[in-house]
Order: structure tokens, then C-alpha cells, then sequence
């Protein structure tokens, strides 16, 4: 099977545009006779249909969801990269380059980064286009903030929803191409297998939901913008249904994964309260802009705080660690994630947390609130207003940038962060590992391709905030609908894929034998169970820090629950009805696989790089020890039952020089 | 804080599918903690449910963040349940007490049929934003983002509209079943866009056409939309999709 990561030669800042404008290309009248099966409806999926649709491809869309409107992309709060310099800070095309692969910790592809900065700029111009109401500055100019990780002011926004609403957009898109039949749309419809047919991807058996009844769908190549793997941790940012099965499905049959272990733990997020949780919310990386994360400088004041005998409000300026600004003062609260993450492990490991968990530390916003109360008071000509009334001005000035997070955060805490500091913790949110693709964004198996959070490509070890929007329009509208092209030139002659060929009905049988499997088990155990058991190990062993020992210890841990599933699971109902237990059974047998790949990764990987941190290799100061003679490379992992192969695709650093990541 | 084991008794909608006849079943739940959201009490119904080897409640979920718009449930008469400006899903069990009972029920409405439990079909509201609830521009002919300024005011406007999530609370809370206010806050949303305005005309045309194809009520001004949409979306919006839909009707050349 090809393994090359195919990157075109020449200068980094011409590849993209000199490779676009020579690869093959389909004339109008064979696009029209080849199909595309697109699976995933959220950002890198929805926008990879639509523009496939408007480029004149029958596009076959898929969804779980019961609309695509609803994919996780939705979720997405903070805002979007892209390097227009509008704010005139210094942002260029190379800088978003360089933020992104210092901010992945030197573990990306080159020509691949480069290429995603070079087209920010346009899914900007293209979201304007399609009416997405971003924030705007009084001269009607688009408006910008910050994000971690960087120096410049280049993220976009719509409130804190922006994510919703270019995932609209997208919809709105798909939707058109839908109206004109150039996309025919599947809701409510699982993917539980790709079809391999002479070496390449030519379909998908699906699972129609509401009936239960599997269906053979052919097509001359398979796209999945399935989204990441983060709920393989059962608690996590993700949404509740937000699964790997579809990228597992295509490993199992031959796809290489990539890079597994690199997860994202996200710094801010609602701390866990209590067994019966389901899932974690996130409170925006935009926060970081206004808010101060602190702790206690002191255990007393911190077991004070846990016992409920103190409030965050009761602890002296003097007696508060503001420990980001303290240990990273160049970049202080908008540290990358990663950073931001460890750092606050390590205060709660010290005995500071806030939370009666221990597991928390605040984000604080008074010091903002007196600030812009201060300007606003300013701008309205009241030069001796009092505290009172500079605190209600701020308020309301915080309210107007973060008023949705805030109420967000009141509904589920039932505190109010305009008075007392939030409680935040970190969380896992984001999968940099995924499945391998070349610079076509194509997997080793020829006609399958991956975009948005379903591949690895951009994010190296950690990625930056705002960029997961970028990434996955960027793969969707920009260089999937092209890239697409240099496997379909080749396949003008081949005839419409025959869905009742043999390799279908072999793979239908195999997945009606996979479900049939777990129904019959008949154990007494829910599928939900086993899913919070794995997720325990996978935190436990495979989260913010990892050793050798642990690693070991949680690999045999997943065997062994697995072994478990298999002969304990209960799923109610039939195969043949809708049933949610048995697609969330389907989806756990899955992460029981994934979840030791993880670990396997995690144990090869005899370094710590961005998300990443192996305690056995770190700094003097506790920070993450890269170790680049060995482990510049791309973990690209062949499955096997018993024991997965390794294949490695050396990262080759021609414009950027390798150095320790520092944010002080 | 609050209690740690209230006691409650649900009163739950059951039907196996669309054309079967559904009724209400009375569960006990123990042991829910005012902590939990609300679906996290279902989740603990459920588990118990599949420990006696029962069929657990089907209820369609899935961001548990307000964001998503796939949750529903009409919690007490109240589509989303009690609360101002929350989803089924950011509503938390401190907001009830020990002792309650609480009556589930799914979103009622000829347009969306049910598919199981307290589960329904909301397609006919994707079919609504494909009869025009976009603007036709294909990828790549974009000018630039900044080439067109656009007031703050106005953009927040656009922005209040397009925050609908999708969910049909509002047909819910409808006693005509009417999906008007879902309709205009995507008419209005890309109205009130200068980009959205050169096929605005046609655009709220198509889209009540297809709304009422679908089966939803018309409006008559109730308002409890309003009063039950989970973003707060105003009515306001309906004004504005009124005046789109008479001026293109009365200006129409087609």
C-alpha cells in the first residue's frame, strides 16, 4: 500500500497554489456521471458536500444526526483563525504557519500547515458571503480577539457561538446543493463499514436508524469528516454521540491511524460534580483574553475554599498565586492549551485546588470588569463614578463579549461568575491524532479520504485554539473539492459501482454478523457501563500524564474489559427497530479497540511533545522534554488483533527550525 | 446546596412508532441528585431500566449544551421545561423538589411525527431551509470579508435571528402547531444580511410556501413561541418575514 506523505516539490509559499494549478482535472461532463460518498455533516464534511455538489459530483451526504444541521461542529465557541491582518498587528500567512507548527510542538507537516494558513483568508470571505453574521467592530469592519498561543489578534467571531454559525453556513450550502439535486441526502443513517473493491474505497454498508435495516451505497470514492475520537475518555467536551467508528471501521480495513495518543486536554472547562456525570462543558478559550486564572497561594486557604468555609472573593490580592502570568510571563493567561493544562494539574497535585473534588482552579474576571467599567465611565463623561457604578458599567461590558458563556455556566453550576471566580478544570476536547492522509488529504487506501478532526495533518501534538474551525472549512471548501481530483481523473472510465457486487454483500454480512454478536450476548451489563469503565482507564493512564508503567498496566486493563464486553453486554430491543442502546454499543466495542492503540502509541512515543507529556521525560522546570533525534515522526499504526504494526513518516523541516517551545 | 436523593415520579409518554398507539407509564427515579441536569436524571431512569432488563426511554439528545437543538421534551406542558432561554438539556434537577412528579412528553405536531418514545421526526424543517434559507453563492467567488461594512447594530440583529437552533420548541408551544417562528428567524437573519438581500424576495416566498406544504399551522399571533424558545428569539422576526412576504407578494413579477 502507498505510504508517502505525496507533498509537491518547491518553495513552501508556492507549493499549494503551483500543485493546484497543474493537477488533473475532471471536465463537467464526467463529474456529472461520478459519485462521492460524503460521511459527517458537520464542518469538514457539510462544506467538502456542498462544494462538491457545486462543482457538479452526485454527492451522497450521511449523517447520525437527524439533520446535518447538528453535527459537533456546532459546539465550537470561541471563534476561527485566519491571517488577514485586518488589525494591522503584524499577522501574515507565514506567522499562522509558524504559531500552528510551533503551537503542535514540531510534530505536523510543513507544506500541510502552510497550505491551511494560505487559505484562512478565504473561508473568512467565503462565510461573509453566505451571510454568517460575524461580530463587527462600529465602522462595520469584521472584529477580532485573541486566542492562546499566539501574539497577534486574528480570531473571528459570532458571539460565542461561532461555530454554529459557520456550521450553518455550511448547511445553509449543503442545503442549496440538496434543493438542486446534486446532493442526495441520508439523515439518521450509521456508517458501519467501508467497501473495498480492488484495493480502493468504493462504498459504505450504512445503518438506517429508525428501521435498523442495513443498506449497500456505492460510489467511485468515500470522504469522512467523521469528526475525533475524544469520547473514547467517556468524559469529555465532545457530544454525547461524537464517536471513532467510522474512522475505526476503515483502520480495520487497512486505513493507517495516526499519531493516536496526541488528545487534547482543554485548560477551561466546568469541573466534573459528581458519578452520574455524562459529559463536560467548556467554557471558551476567549475567556482567557479577560480572565486571570489563579489559585491560593497557600493549602489552607485552598482546604478553606474546598470545605466551603471560604469563597475565592474572601482570598488577599496578596495571598493568590496567579501562577500562568507568574511562571509564563510573556504570553501569561493565553498560554497554549497544553501548557495552560499542566499548569493547572500541577497546582491542584499541590494540594490548591478549589473544588471539594480538589480538581479545579479559578478563572477570575473582577480585575476586567473594574477595567472596562473604568473606559466606560471614561467614554461617558463620568470621571468620578463610584465602585459600584464601575462595576456595573464592566459588568455590563463583559456581559456583552462572554454573556452567553456566563449564563452557560450559571445554569449548570447555579453560580454567578459576575460575583464570585469560576471553577474550571481541564477536560479532554479535541483528537490531533487521526487517520493518515497525504498531502490529497487521501488515506493509504486509495479513494478514501479524511478531512477535518477525522485526519491528523495540521495539528501536530497540540492544537492551537480556534484553529479546528479553520481546519475543517479549510479541508472542506478549499482543498478536499480539489485535491479529490487527482484520484477521480483516473476513474472517468470506470462505470457506476455496482452496490450489489460481491465485496458489498460480504461486507454487509460481516457488519449484520457484528451486530448480531451483540445482541446476543445477553449479559447484564449496559453498554453506557463499560463505556464510563473504559473512560476511567483511558484518564486514569492515557490523560494529562503518562508513564511507561501506567501505559503498560492500562493496555492489559482495556484487554481485559473488553474480554468483559464481549461476554457481559446487554443491549435491549431488536437489531431491526430504532435503538440507541445498540448503536452506543456498536460505538463502545470500537473505543475498546481504539482506546488500546492509544495507549500503544502513547507507550512508543518515549518523549513529551505538546499534548503529549510522558513524566519520564521532562525539564528541570516540569515542562515537556521533545526529544527530536528520535521521535520526529508520525506515528502511522497498522491495526493488528494482537499486535499493531508501526510505520513511520518522517517530518522534514526545511523553513522552520526545531526549538524547545518556550512561552516565558 | 441542595438535595443529594430526592425521590421523584415521572409520568413518561410511551409509542413504539409512528402508527402505534401511545399512552403514559409511571416510573420512580431515587437517589437524583440536585446536580444533575435533567437528561442525566433520565440517563439514571435508564440504566435502571436496562438492569431490569426493560426497554429504556427513548429521547433524542446529543451536545447536552444548549447548542445542538437535537433535545426536545415537553416537561410539564412547558416545551424544554420550566425554565427561561434553557434547552431540555441545561436544565438542571435543583429546579425541582423532592417528591415531585414531573410529565414528559414529546413535541406534538402533525410535522413531525413521532418515531418512537419521545422521539420525533423534524425533517420537514430541513426541507423549509432548502426551499430558500440560503444564499446562492458557490464556493470560492467571494469577495473580500471587509468589502462590505456592516453596522454592529445591524449584524447583532442578524445575529439574534440566526441563533435559532433548530430544535421546534416553538412549534411545540404552538396551539395552531405553526413553524412561523423558526421560518422568519432565517428570513430575517439573511434580510437583515446585505448579502442575503438580492434574493430575499423569492426567499420568503418559497419558504412559508413550504412551510405550510409540511403541514405546520399558520400564525395567529399567540406568542408563545416567543415565551418558550430556549434563544429567546422575538417575534419581532415574524414582523419581518410579514413584510418580506407582502412586499414580495405585492411587488412580484413571477
Amino acid at each position: 500500500m502507498p505510504f508517502q506523505s505525496n507533498v509537491p516539490p518547491g518553495e513552501l509559499s508556492e507549493k499549494w497554489t503551483k500543485y493546484r494549478s497543474s493537477m488533473p482535472l475532471v471536465a463537467p461532463n464526467n463529474k456529472r456521471r461520478l459519485e462521492v460518498i460524503v460521511v459527517g455533516t458537520g464542518l469538514a464534511g457539510g462544506a467538502a458536500a456542498a462544494t462538491l455538489g457545486e462543482l457538479g459530483y452526485n454527492v451522497k451526504a450521511f449523517t447520525f444526526h437527524d439533520s446535518p444541521r447538528r453535527a459537533h461542529s456546532i459546539a465550537a465557541q470561541g471563534g476561527i483563525n485566519a491571517a488577514k491582518n485586518y488589525q494591522n498587528d503584524g499577522d501574515s500567512v507565514y506567522r499562522l504557519f509558524y504559531d500552528t507548527i510551533k503551537g503542535g510542538d514540531y510534530r505536523s507537516r510543513e507544506a500541510n500547515v502552510h497550505r491551511l494558513a494560505e487559505v484562512s483568508v478565504n473561508i473568512i470571505d467565503q462565510a461573509v458571503a453566505q451571510g454568517v453574521p460575524f461580530a463587527r467592530e462600529y465602522g462595520g469592519l469584521l472584529a477580532n480577539r485573541s486566542f492562546g498561543g499566539v501574539q497577534v489578534s486574528r480570531t473571528f467571531y459570532a458571539r460565542g457561538q461561532t461555530g454554529q454559525q459557520l456550521l450553518l453556513g455550511a448547511y445553509q450550502s449543503l442545503s442549496r446543493q440538496i434543493s438542486l439535486g446534486n446532493v442526495q441526502m441520508f439523515n439518521r443513517h450509521e456508517m458501519v463499514d467501508v467497501v473495498i473493491q480492488d484495493g480502493k474505497a468504493r462504498g459504505i454498508i450504512a445503518r438506517n436508524l429508525l428501521t435498523g435495516e442495513l443498506e449497500r451505497h456505492a460510489a467511485h470514492c468515500v470522504v469522512l469528516g467523521t469528526g475525533g475520537y475524544g469520547n473514547v475518555f467517556y468524559l469529555s467536551t465532545n457530544a454525547m454521540n461524537s464517536n471513532g467508528s467510522a474512522a475505526w471501521r476503515v483502520v480495520k480495513k487497512g486505513a493507517y491511524m495516526a499519531n493516536p495518543c496526541f488528545t487534547q486536554i482543554h485548560p477551561t472547562c466546568i469541573p466534573v460534580s459528581g458519578e452520574y456525570q455524562s459529559k463536560l462543558t467548556l467554557m471558551s478559550e476567549s475567556l482567557r483574553n479577560d480572565g486571570r486564572v489563579w489559585v491560593p497561594k497557600n493549602q489552607e486557604d485552598a482546604k478553606a475554599i474546598r470545605e466551603g468555609r471560604k469563597k475565592g472573593t474572601d482570598i488577599a490580592e496578596e495571598d493568590r498565586d496567579y501562577y500562568l502570568e507568574r511562571r509564563y510571563p510573556a504570553f501569561g493567561n493565553l498560554v497554549p492549551r497544553d501548557v495552560a493544562s499542566r499548569a493547572a494539574k500541577t497546582a491542584c497535585d499541590e494540594g490548591l485546588g478549589v473544588s471539594p473534588t480538589g480538581l479545579a482552579v479559578f478563572l477570575d474576571f473582577a480585575d476586567a470588569i473594574m477595567r472596562y467599567g473604568k473606559s466606560r465611565a471614561n467614554t461617558l463623561n463620568e470621571y468620578n463614578a463610584s465602585e459600584a457604578r464601575i462595576k456595573e458599567l464592566g459588568t455590563a461590558v463583559v456581559a456583552e463579549k462572554y454573556g452567553n458563556l456566563f449564563e452557560m455556566y450559571e445554569k449548570i453550576t447555579g453560580e454567578n461568575p459576575y460575583v464570585m471566580p469560576m471553577k474550571i478544570y481541564p477536560a479532554v476536547h479535541y483528537t490531533m491524532g487521526g487517520l493518515w492522509v497525504d498531502y490529497n488529504l487521501q488515506t493509504n487506501i486509495p479513494g478514501l479520504f479524511a478531512s477535518g478532526e477525522a485526519n491528523f495533518s495540521d495539528h501536530g501534538a497540540n492544537r492551537l485554539g480556534a484553529s479546528a474551525l479553520m481546519q475543517g472549512l479549510a479541508d472542506g471548501y478549499f482543498v478536499l473539492p480539489y485535491t479529490i481530483g487527482t484520484f477521480l481523473a483516473d476513474e472517468i472510465r470506470t462505470p457506476t459501482i455496482d452496490p450489489d457486487g460481491a465485496e458489498f454483500l460480504a461486507a454487509e454480512k460481516e457488519a449484520q454478523e457484528r451486530i448480531d454478536r451483540l445482541m446476543s450476548i445477553g449479559g447484564n451489563q449496559s453498554a453506557e457501563s463499560f463505556h464510563r469503565r473504559l473512560g476511567k482507564i483511558m484518564w486514569e493512564y492515557c490523560g494529562m500524564a503518562r508513564n511507561a508503567e501506567g501505559l503498560t498496566k492500562g493496555r492489559q486493563m482495556i484487554r481485559e474489559l473488553r474480554e468483559e464486553f464481549y461476554q457481559d453486554l446487554f443491549v435491549p430491543g431488536s437489531a431491526k427497530e430504532y435503538n440507541p442502546e445498540l448503536e452506543k454499543a456498536l460505538r463502545v466495542a470500537d473505543f475498546l479497540e481504539l482506546g488500546e492503540l492509544m495507549m500503544l502509541d502513547a507507550l512508543d512515543r518515549q518523549e513529551s511533545c505538546g499534548g503529549h507529556f510522558r513524566e519520564e521525560y521532562q525539564t528541570e522546570e516540569g515542562e515537556a522534554l521533545r526529544r527530536d533525534d528520535e521521535f520526529a515522526y508520525v506515528s502511522a499504526w497498522e491495526w493488528d488483533d494482537n499486535d499493531p504494526i508501526l510505520h513511520k513518516e518522517e517530518l522534514i523541516f526545511e523553513n522552520v527550525e526545531l526549538k524547545t517551545r518556550s512561552y516565558k | 446546596m441542595g438535595a443529594d436523593n430526592m425521590k421523584l415520579t415521572l409520568k413518561i409518554w410511551r409509542q413504539q412508532g409512528e402508527n402505534t398507539k401511545g399512552q403514559f407509564k409511571t416510573y420512580q427515579v431515587d437517589n437524583v441528585s440536585s446536580h444533575m441536569s435533567f437528561l442525566e436524571m433520565l440517563d439514571v431512569l435508564n440504566e435502571q431500566l436496562v438492569s431490569q432488563k426493560e426497554e429504556p426511554v427513548a429521547f433524542e439528545h446529543d451536545c447536552r449544551e444548549g447548542i445542538c437543538g437535537t433535545c426536545s421534551l415537553v416537561i410539564n406542558g412547558y416545551p424544554h421545561g420550566p425554565m427561561q432561554g434553557t434547552t431540555t438539556c441545561q436544565l438542571h434537577m435543583r429546579h425541582f423538589k423532592d417528591g415531585d412528579t414531573i410529565t414528559i412528553e414529546p413535541w406534538r405536531a402533525a410535522a413531525f411525527p413521532v418515531v418512537k418514545d419521545l422521539v420525533v421526526n423534524r425533517d420537514s424543517f430541513d426541507r423549509i431551509i432548502q426551499a430558500g434559507g440560503y444564499i446562492s453563492v458557490n464556493t470560492g467567488q467571494a469577495q473580500d470579508g471587509n468589502a462590505i461594512p456592516i453596522e454592529k447594530d445591524q449584524a447583532n440583529h442578524a445575529m439574534d435571528a440566526a441563533t435559532c437552533i433548530g430544535c421546534g420548541a416553538c412549534v411545540a408551544a404552538c396551539p395552531n402547531a405553526s413553524a412561523m417562528l423558526f421560518t422568519a428567524a432565517k428570513v430575517s437573519h439573511l434580510a437583515q444580511m446585505p448579502q442575503g438581500q438580492v434574493e430575499a424576495a423569492e426567499r420568503a416566498q418559497r419558504m412559508v410556501a413550504q412551510h405550510d406544504a409540511e403541514g405546520f399551522g399558520r400564525c395567529s399571533n399567540v406568542t408563545a413561541c416567543e415565551a418558550e424558545c430556549p434563544k429567546g428569539i422575538s417575534v419581532e422576526h415574524i414582523a419581518r418575514l410579514n413584510r418580506e412576504y407582502l412586499t414580495s407578494s405585492i411587488g412580484s413579477t413571477k
